[in-house]
């Protein structure tokens, strides 16, 4: 039997080239990774242009107010991760997959990587370009380092984390967003139901509830937590630490992906 | 066209009734809008400070003024009885702050004529304020400009309350001769004896605003005195007149004539008033005014589209739904039967739009309904205060949002129509309704000016349906976004999210008659 000779490996990377595959012959692809980076990096510099810093001092984050187009760009990230399997479901294309690759999980893992893949490049373009227009325009609005901000420079230890772990978040929510919708298949709930997560739940944090029960629900809401990453300022008064903060929307991510899973284990296609 | 509209009306109620996700969903929404009004833990009173305990709440109330809304009622009150019709005049030589700085812009020192010393009681009063002049207001809500604007700032300056039967008019005066009437107010049921005399009062403001806090700066919102002196006092009543500065005049029915003080809404450190050689010197603290949760200082009290904060779990429901409801007939190809059974395209959104909108707003109504006094009543066990409102504004909050979810589910047919990509469709929707409101009225992020602005052109600008606290201009608070307070009206706002989903309608129409199904 030939697939008997199939080792492992081989398995691994011919399922990751047929996932690559797929995702690179899709126009869309290139749109939306495009649009990732653009609407990152455009709001973002929107945002360094509307911020002002006066010498008294204004609370602002330079770190987050130059990341500011993640709130934006995140929501094409779910898209891209959402239709990669979605588009699947929609088409039929889902049987001739699994099909040709039996073994459910590794095509969800393959396609995990190949999305995460896709969307680390679209992501680092994304905050590179963010950290680029901060550094040009926020010195000018107040955020000097006379008044106590970070030199705004890549070998500052804080504003590095900010800008590399804002890419590692935007990997974690397009895993998130692939997990739900391998769960859920239809392509409009499971955007739906990615984007609630987001953004609802800190809006429904922010109004309902005792401080203490806002900050909880910060700490574990995978937006809020996640974004703790990009604060580079004091950083003491911040509901979750920056790492404690990316390691909870890893545990959501992963909790995605499991559930995703195992619905494409036990279901029919 | 070979159909009428009611078949077609009647084949998309019977797709949209035999989906079980879709109903589903729309029940999904109406549970989604109540069960997060139950998750509400706010407790009045509580706080928390980083990485400390948080502090349970104490509970907090409000008086209510004679319009039924709640007010801030705090002021220091020299009174003294004035029986059936009468008036009461003085010359205010001067109105400062503790230190004898220029006051508080809304710090008032003048003249009151109130049924009695207990807050709330109906009022009306003339007075001198630190930075908008001469002004006569009356009933916490009612402010009128005075006259004399040019030397509205000058002391001294005369002011006079005349009582005839429950009209109390205002005067104001340069040199005690020469009167300008301001105003006449109508306290409708003013008994037969009211208290009448001169008060002090000035509102916290924020440590920016220059004011003197004489309680810590920790705080943030400092309480601030005001002191305002009067000469020339006299009350009269039934034509008789007595000059109760000099504690000699027997005023109205033969009372001593003297003046007793009152704390209203409890004494501060720091107030109470002087008496000597003719000059009548109050002071005071707090306001006269309706209630404002934005302002510093003033009462917490809850508004109550705070039990509708769940609107935005139902609203992303609605807004799958309603781009399912048609991006499914694209996927499933059945566009194709459906445009082969009734040939007008226009027709078939059309009845999608009504089918859609009835259950969405009959689904929200359901929530929101059930939402508000189930909000209201876990809210007020947790010790808080809600701010009364009207019969007509509780419609308006309940039918609003079920309007806004119903017209965004709308949107979603149109737009699910113009993209046919379910998941486009709903980013884009979420990205327009919600977002915006993210980022005004929760990040703090932008400048009040862009956070405005984005709540007028937006769709987002359909959340004012569900602002019930007004905004007065007598009271200096921060009507911003982030504190409630949205740019456009309550209509109005509703009026910008329909307008985005009629335009959507008439391109997704334009579209369909353009493209092969």
């Amino acid at each position: 039997m030939s697939t008997g000779r199939l080792t492992t490996g081989c398995l691994i990377t011919g399922v990751l080239h047929a996932e690559w595959t797929k995702l690179r012959t899709v126009s869309a692809t290139r749109w939306l990774l495009f649009g990732v980076a653009w609407l990152t990096a455009a709001a973002g510099a929107l945002a360094d242009v509307a911020a002002r810093c006066p010498v008294s001092g204004c609370g602002l984050d330079p770190g987050r107010v130059s990341l500011t187009g993640t709130y934006l760009g995140q929501a094409v990230v779910a898209i891209f991760a959402v239709v990669a399997i979605g588009g699947e479901y929609s088409s039929g294309m889902i049987r001739t997959t699994l099909a040709a690759v039996p073994r459910r999980a590794a095509v969800l893992a393959a396609k995990a990587a190949t999305v995460g893949a896709a969307v680390l490049l679209a992501g680092a373009a994304a905050v590179l370009a963010s950290w680029l227009a901060g550094r040009l325009i926020l010195p000018g609005r107040g955020f000097t380092a006379a008044d106590g901000y970070a030199s705004l420079s890549l070998t500052d230890g804080a504003m590095l984390r900010a800008v590399a772990g804002t890419a590692l978040y935007l990997v974690l929510v397009a895993l998130l967003s692939l997990g739900i919708a391998t769960a859920v298949r239809e392509p409009a709930a499971a955007i739906g139901i990615v984007l609630a997560l987001l953004y609802v739940v800190p809006i429904i944090g922010a109004v309902v509830g005792s401080p203490g029960w806002h900050r909880h629900l910060e700490q574990v809401a995978p937006m809020t937590a996640g974004l703790a990453i990009q604060d580079t300022t004091n950083l003491g008064a911040a509901p979750i630490g920056p790492w404690a903060g990316i390691g909870v929307l890893a545990g959501w991510a992963g909790a995605g992906l499991l559930a995703g899973a195992i619905a494409l284990i036990r279901r029919d296609a | 066209m070979t159909a009428g509209f009611w078949p077609v009306l009647h084949a998309e109620w019977t797709k949209f009734r035999t989906v079980r996700g879709w109903v589903v969903g729309m029940v999904l929404a109406a549970l989604l809008t109540v069960g997060i009004a139950l998750l509400d833990h706010s407790s009045c009173g509580g706080q928390v400070t980083p990485g400390g305990p948080v502090i349970a709440g104490v509970g907090c109330r409000a008086p209510i003024g004679p319009g039924g809304e709640a007010v801030t009622d705090s002021f220091y009150f020299v009174h003294h009885p004035l029986v059936g019709d009468g008036s009461v005049t003085a010359r205010l030589t001067s109105l400062a702050s503790l230190s004898g700085q220029t006051a508080q812009p809304w710090a008032k020192g003048g003249l009151i004529i109130k049924v009695s010393t207990r807050p709330g009681s109906a009022y009306a009063a003339v007075m001198l304020t630190g930075g908008h002049g001469v002004r006569m207001q009356y009933d916490y809500t009612a402010d009128i400009d005075g006259n004399v604007v040019a030397g509205a700032h000058a002391v001294p300056h005369w002011l006079r309350l005349t009582r005839a039967g429950d009209a109390i008019t205002g005067y104001e005066s340069a040199d005690g001769t020469q009167w300008t009437k301001i105003g006449t107010a109508v306290l409708a049921g003013l008994p037969p004896t009211v208290q009448a005399g001169m008060f002090a009062a000035s509102p916290a403001g924020s440590e920016r605003a220059g004011s003197q806090s004489i309680f810590g700066s920790s705080a943030g919102d400092g309480m601030t005195l005001a002191t305002a002196s009067f000469t020339d006092v006299s009350l009269r009543s039934g034509g008789r007149t007595g000059t109760a500065a000099t504690g000699t005049g027997a005023p109205g029915t033969g009372a001593p004539g003297k003046w007793s003080g009152a704390a209203v809404g409890g004494l501060t450190p720091g107030e109470g008033f002087r008496q000597a050689r003719g000059t009548v010197t109050v002071t005071g603290t707090g306001d006269i005014a309706p209630d404002v949760p934005a302002a510093p200082g003033t009462a917490a009290g809850t508004p109550a589209e705070q039990t509708l904060e769940g609107t935005f779990g139902g609203l992303i429901a609605v807004i799958i739904v309603g781009v399912m409801f048609m991006t499914a007939e694209y996927r499933r190809s059945l566009l194709r039967v459906t445009f082969s059974a009734t040939p007008g395209r226009g027709t078939v959104l059309a009845a999608k739009a009504v089918v859609i909108a009835s259950a969405t707003f009959v689904a929200g109504l359901a929530g929101a309904a059930v939402a508000m006094p189930a909000g209201e009543a876990l809210l007020r066990s947790q010790g808080n205060f809600i701010l009364p409102i009207g019969l007509l504004t509780q419609v308006r909050l309940v039918t609003g949002t079920a309007a806004l979810l119903a017209v965004a589910a709308v949107l979603g047919v149109a737009l699910g129509a113009i993209l046919r990509h379910g998941a486009a469709a709903v980013t884009v929707i979420v990205l327009t309704v919600v977002l915006p409101y993210f980022f005004a009225a929760q990040l703090a992020l932008l400048p009040v000016g862009a956070a405005d602005w984005l709540l007028r052109v937006t769709p987002a600008a359909a959340f004012a349906v569900q602002q019930t606290t007004p905004q007065y201009p007598q009271v200096a608070a921060s009507y911003t976004p982030v504190n409630g307070y949205f740019p456009l009206a309550p209509l109005a706002g509703l009026a910008v999210l329909c307008g985005y989903a009629a335009g959507a309608l008439i391109l997704a129409v334009i579209l369909l008659r353009r493209r092969d199904a």
